[in-house]
């Protein structure tokens, strides 16, 4: 059952990918995305990483999509289709996928990952996560945890700055 | 970790995400689905963390924390890229990545 699973989450992450980057639709392509984000997220479960897979639901799923099709909204026709790439940007994209693909599967395939056998798996559970997240001794990750809160908090302040609207700015420009 | 799925499966599938991603990053023009590229590739990278921590390490936490600051920066990287394409959008009307060639203002 699980194999199965894995075999349908990885097509289901292979096809919506390269949909994502081929559809000539821009709100078609999100769509695609959130196909694979949702299936990303059946892959963590698969793993037990339960409180991962729930986050990756709602931050990418419920909050990056969202925005990404508002400012789809915001920017663009939705009935516009692309223009064919240029034949040498689509080759340079062909021949950097094979090459990059394949020197790195043959790296990975040739070399042999060695377990640990002495180590038992842990349960992921939420007691654990929060106590290791604000913990300051070994396996604390509290330093981590205040850099992203200060990173969130500057990337907001800089997306209300960067997108304001200047006084002097024709109101018919948008 | 899964019975009957080694370790490889799970990497070969968020190699080749990734590549997916790259080519998508060179081949498209618009700057909206530049970013879709980009979280193709941030997600890959998340995958390859929590693979590693599974398989090889199953007594730790560390691929999984790094998995959610990656996700945290994801989320700001987005939310600052979109707030600069909705204003080179006001500046110059059209988000296709060839007409932004010049960052002056």
């Amino acid at each position: 059952m699980n194999v199965f699973m894995f075999y349908l989450l990885s097509f289901i992450i292979l096809t919506f990918s390269v949909l994502t980057i081929t559809s000539r639709k821009m709100l078609r392509a999100t769509i695609y995305l959130l196909f694979v984000l949702v299936a990303t997220s059946g892959l963590y479960f698969l793993l037990n990483y339960q409180f991962l897979a729930a986050v990756q639901l709602t931050l990418y799923a419920g909050g990056i999509v969202v925005l990404i099709i508002f400012s789809i909204l915001l920017t663009s026709h939705i009935s516009q289709r692309f223009k064919k790439p240029e034949p040498w940007k689509l080759w340079m994209g062909i021949i950097a996928f094979i090459v990059g693909s394949v020197l790195v599967s043959w790296t990975l395939l040739s070399h042999n990952f060695i377990k640990n056998p002495g180590m038992k798996s842990t349960p992921v559970d939420m007691h654990l996560i929060g106590n290791q997240l604000l913990g300051l001794g070994k396996n604390g990750y509290v330093l981590s945890f205040e850099v992203i809160s200060i990173l969130l908090l500057a990337a907001m302040i800089t997306a209300i700055v960067i997108a304001k609207k200047e006084k002097n700015q024709k109101s018919d420009t948008l | 970790m899964i019975q009957g799925i080694s370790i490889y499966h799970f990497l070969i599938v968020s190699t080749l995400m990734f590549f997916i991603g790259i080519a998508g990053f060179i081949i498209r023009q618009n700057l909206i689905t530049i970013l879709l590229s980009v979280e193709l590739i941030l997600n890959s990278v998340v995958i390859n963390f929590l693979v590693f921590n599974r398989y090889l390490y199953p007594d730790q936490l560390q691929g999984h924390f790094f998995a959610l600051f990656i996700i945290g920066v994801a989320a700001a990287e987005a939310s600052v890229a979109i707030a600069l394409i909705i204003n080179i959008y006001r500046r110059i009307h059209n988000i296709e990545s060839d007409n932004v060639n010049e960052m002056k203002y």
